[in-house]
């Protein structure tokens, strides 16, 4: 009886297994919803995105449908990984690009991706309705800027309002010994939330080699510390360094849902509308708040993929990325604000938040010359 | 000299040439295709050799390689001695219970280190963050499964009266286990180093979770160097660094997988306690096991029905809805992740097991041939997945191989991650055929062919079950290959959930957690109904 058994059940089981593999792989292929509509539009452009862009069912991918049913040109949103991942993909495909446009180079990432060639320079129609210092970034227009935020230290109201403490206002008070231990940042060498705040500590206290700070409201007074006594400040402050924003956020700060033991964070402009938006019971009033001085800014852009099949209808769709329709939608599914000037604002982010009129900010060139340099000093002051 | 060979350089080696390459070249064709090819275009087209200097001369990389390769080494032993107890308990003895706990262990090793790595980290203590320590904690934590699965397997399967023989002849019950059941389990515990080994020195998620910024291991080093950094030439002279530690430790471990002794393995009937005092032992065993396992992952599903210290089950309740409120919604679709993460899952278990087990056989069938094949299988667990995903970007980027975008290069990809868990399940089967079948049979007048189809092939049914389940568990929870393929369409149920983790929110936060705790019990599922549908199977 078992002497046929396992020789029939072995076979039966490789035959199915590898019927279902087809069937699995064939189903996979099928069910992948994207906003693209390939039987009435001849051209399907292919979006690439960073990983947090919802691919279907949001408000945003709506709008991208309402690009379709206009131009009857497709658009497929695909994800190619964080921003990083998709920069360095980008600049590893220049002029063989895996899609049509990309959504997503941010301002730390720029430099690497223009010097590599990636795009096709493209003026938009639409370039005067953008707020002129985000296209001032771009001056060879090889990208349009289509958002922004600001990495900034957040804190826990409640913590600070139960034990009667001031929350810090400037980049002095968190190195105040009546704050000790309770600042947690991420590494910038494994996050770029991590790096924001990095480089908004370089612009603010500079790097002590060129003597000229971009900003003139340095309040530790001493005109001397660097950016990197800064840090040694911090450190002997206790601050805490994790590897990536979640754990941050999640698992060591106080303000969020994870509750944990530290009141001051660094995150966004845009956690304390996010905080209500997604609260449980749903709430008014946020729990935490933003210190606008520590405020650096990240500014996203799209671009033409140089190198892609369809760059007539390419062009059209980064003029629909910053096109009002579009752009209304960008805060609440995004958790940045639209590069345009004439877009509404969500309630919620005018109660909860608010755009810092004087951000810390660096040139991308800068950045990208000098971030391994900055993360290697960072990383000797603060962890080893 | 060898005469652990004999039985190839005998009957097998009357099986035809052409069975031995049929069997290989599945195998090899997956590994060249979807491995070998995009590696080697990586390290061909964008890597500055000039650059191998430059890394390997930086002051960080001496550290991180020497730290890498310790924490491996005290995680790989600390796994197998800590594995071993659980191992025996399940693989011997009956309980109530059982098999619940057995499935239990299990889980773990399938589910994201993204998602477990942190609900770990909330019980150690303090002063255990960010430290080797809890590293290597948190590596056992993951890898007693594989212990588990493949030393227990073996185990389940030794004859009771060898040690019984031992035990008479006056052996304490110390050297009859170290005289007798070890060396008989030798393979399977080799075979477990080896992955636990792999797994703990390309360790990306528990180090970046538990060991905090100051100990980066090689793969978090070229993971920061290749995305943050953009140094894609020093990300792969590290990746190739790695690549090159490991198989020289995947070729000595290689030898030691070898059976000493040949053995009739059978399922033999587990033990039930006996007397009070083996009853109270085998509680206090078996509890011990219990709590290791489930309290981080108690403490996981906790997270999902508690939100800021109250009680709710909002994180259900709106798993299937994504609207959080009019004109908000979650970027993620969790309840579109699970299918999606299935689907994927039930292609590259078949790929896999039809590709390891090919690949065992022709292992198993054939020596130098064989041996390459069993290090090539090995290969991509040990290499970067940020090295594939890239590679496969540069070289599957023209027709007729434009495949970047396409869906079923993820279950490829989970396939060869899948694949060596499959080999060595059934190396150490295939190995310990008992001396004297395989020329029983060709004296009886079978042919080599038939005598290794019912000798050889046969006794696969079993443990191709297990390494199945392995496979499936090794995809649904795959996270690394996966973060960098760009693909259409919804999300693996890991993706989904490190989406829903980088959001800010009560809500997304809640999510996360409800959507871990659906891996963790599809995961159960999975395992208890491979253990049951083996217990089922006729001795």
């Amino acid at each position: 009886m078992s002497r046929t058994r396992p020789i029939s059940g072995l076979a039966i089981g490789l035959a199915t297994g590898f019927g279902l593999a087809l069937a699995a792989a064939g189903c996979a292929d099928s069910d992948s919803p994207g906003t693209a509509s390939p039987k009435t539009a001849p051209v399907v452009l292919t979006l690439l995105t960073y990983s947090s862009f919802p691919t279907s069912d949001t408000t945003l991918n709506e709008a991208l449908a309402t690009f379709t049913a206009d131009t009857q040109i497709g658009v497929s949103v695909i994800p190619a990984g964080d921003a990083g991942t998709m920069a360095s993909k980008a600049t590893l495909s220049a002029g063989n690009p895996e899609g049509d446009v990309m959504w997503g180079i941010d301002n730390t990432l720029l430099s690497r991706v223009l010097d590599a060639n990636v795009f096709d320079p493209y003026e938009s129609p639409a370039l005067p309705e953008l707020d002129p210092a985000l296209t001032a970034l771009v001056p060879g227009r090889e990208v349009t800027p289509v958002d922004f935020g600001d990495v900034c230290v957040n804190y826990d109201i409640a913590w600070f309002a139960a034990r009667q403490l001031d929350p810090p206002d400037t980049f002095a008070d968190l190195a105040d010994p009546a704050l000790r231990d309770l600042l947690v940042v991420e590494n910038p060498a494994s996050s770029s939330t991590g790096l924001a705040f990095m480089l908004a500590t370089i612009a603010e206290f500079g790097t002590g080699e060129s003597g000229t700070d971009e900003s003139g409201t340095d309040e530790s007074g001493t005109g001397e510390q660097d950016w990197l006594d800064y840090w040694d400040s911090l450190v002997a402050n206790g601050v805490e360094a994790v590897e990536s924003w979640d754990i941050a956020y999640y698992e060591r700060f106080s303000g969020s849902s994870g509750g944990g033991p530290r009141p001051l964070v660094v995150s966004y402009a845009s956690s304390p509308p996010a905080e209500v938006l997604f609260a449980d019971p749903p709430r008014s009033d946020a729990p935490t708040a933003v210190v606008a001085e520590t405020c650096f800014r990240q500014v996203e852009f799209a671009g033409v993929l140089r190198g892609g099949d369809h760059p007539d209808e390419a062009r059209q769709l980064v003029d629909f990325l910053v096109s009002n329709a579009f752009q209304t939608e960008v805060p609440l599914n995004l958790f940045v604000w639209p590069a345009r000037r004439d877009v509404v604002l969500p309630q919620v982010f005018i109660d909860h938040s608010e755009v810092v009129a004087d951000p810390l900010t660096i040139a991308p060139g800068a950045i990208a010359a000098d971030r391994e340099t900055w993360v290697d000093q960072w990383t000797a002051v603060v962890i080893r | 000299m060898d005469r652990r060979r004999d039985p190839l350089t005998g009957v097998l080696a009357g099986l035809p040439r052409w069975l031995r390459w049929a069997l290989s070249v599945a195998p090899a064709v997956l590994i060249l295709v979807f491995f070998a090819w995009p590696v080697a275009t990586l390290m061909i087209e964008a890597t500055d050799w000039g650059d191998a200097s430059r890394m390997l001369t930086r002051p960080g990389t001496a550290s991180i390689v020497w730290f890498t390769a310790w924490q491996a080494v005290l995680s790989t032993a600390a796994t197998i001695a800590i594995g071993l107890g659980p191992s025996y308990l399940l693989s011997r003895w009956s309980f109530p219970g059982r098999r619940l706990l057995a499935a239990a262990v299990a889980v773990p090793f399938l589910l994201p280190t993204v998602v477990v790595g942190a609900a770990f980290a909330s019980l150690l203590p303090d002063r255990l963050d960010a430290t080797p320590a809890a590293v290597i904690c948190a590596h056992v934590f993951f890898n007693v499964a594989v212990v588990v699965r493949l030393v227990g397997t073996v185990w389940a399967q030794l004859p009771d009266d060898l040690v019984g023989a031992a035990r008479t002849l006056g052996a304490t019950p110390w050297q009859a286990t170290r005289m007798v059941t070890l060396p008989l389990l030798r393979p399977a515990i080799a075979a477990a180093a080896t992955i636990t080994f792999l797994f703990t020195f390309t360790s990306f998620g528990v180090v970046q979770i538990l060991g905090g910024p100051a100990h980066p291991t090689i793969e978090v080093e070229i993971a920061r160097r290749a995305t943050l950094l953009g140094d894609i030439s020093g990300a792969a002279v590290l990746s190739l660094m790695q690549l090159l530690l490991l198989v020289i430790v995947v070729a000595v471990a290689g030898r030691a997988h070898r059976s000493t002794v040949a053995l009739p393995l059978r399922r033999r009937r587990r033990r039930v306690a006996g007397g009070g005092r083996q009853r109270a032992m085998l509680s206090v065993a078996a509890g011990a096991t219990a709590a290791f396992v489930v309290v981080p992952l108690a403490a996981l599903a906790l997270g999902s029905v508690r939100i800021g210290g109250r009680w709710t089950l909002t994180a259900w309740t709106t798993l299937g809805n994504r609207s959080i409120r009019p004109g908000v919604s979650l970027p993620v679709d969790p309840l579109a992740s699970i299918r999606a993460s299935v689907g994927f899952a039930i292609a590259a278990v078949a790929i896999s097991v039809l590709i390891g087990t090919s690949a065992a056989l022709a292992i198993a069938a054939s020596r130098s041939g064989g041996r390459l094949l069993d290090v090539g299988v090995m290969l991509p667990l040990g290499t970067s997945a940020v090295t594939i995903g890239f590679g496969m970007i540069i070289t599957f980027d023209r027709a007729p191989f434009d495949w970047r975008a396409s869906s079923w290069l993820i279950p490829v990809g989970h396939a060869l991650v899948a694949t060596p868990f499959v080999v060595r399940g059934l190396l150490p089967v295939l190995r310990s055929r008992p001396t004297g079948w395989l020329e029983a049979a060709a004296t009886l007048g079978a042919s080599p062919v038939r005598s290794w189809w019912e000798i050889d092939v046969r006794r696969l049914g079993r443990p191709l079950v297990t390494a199945a389940g392995l496979a499936a568990a090794v995809s649904l929870g795959e996270f690394g290959a996966t973060t960098f393929l760009s693909r259409a369409g919804t999300n693996t149920m890991p993706l989904a959930i490190a989406g829903l983790l980088g959001r800010a929110g009560d809500v997304p936060h809640a999510q996360a957690a409800a959507l871990a705790v659906m891996l963790m019990l599809m995961t159960l599922l999975i395992v208890v109904s491979i253990d049951l549908f083996d217990s089922a199977a006729p001795t």
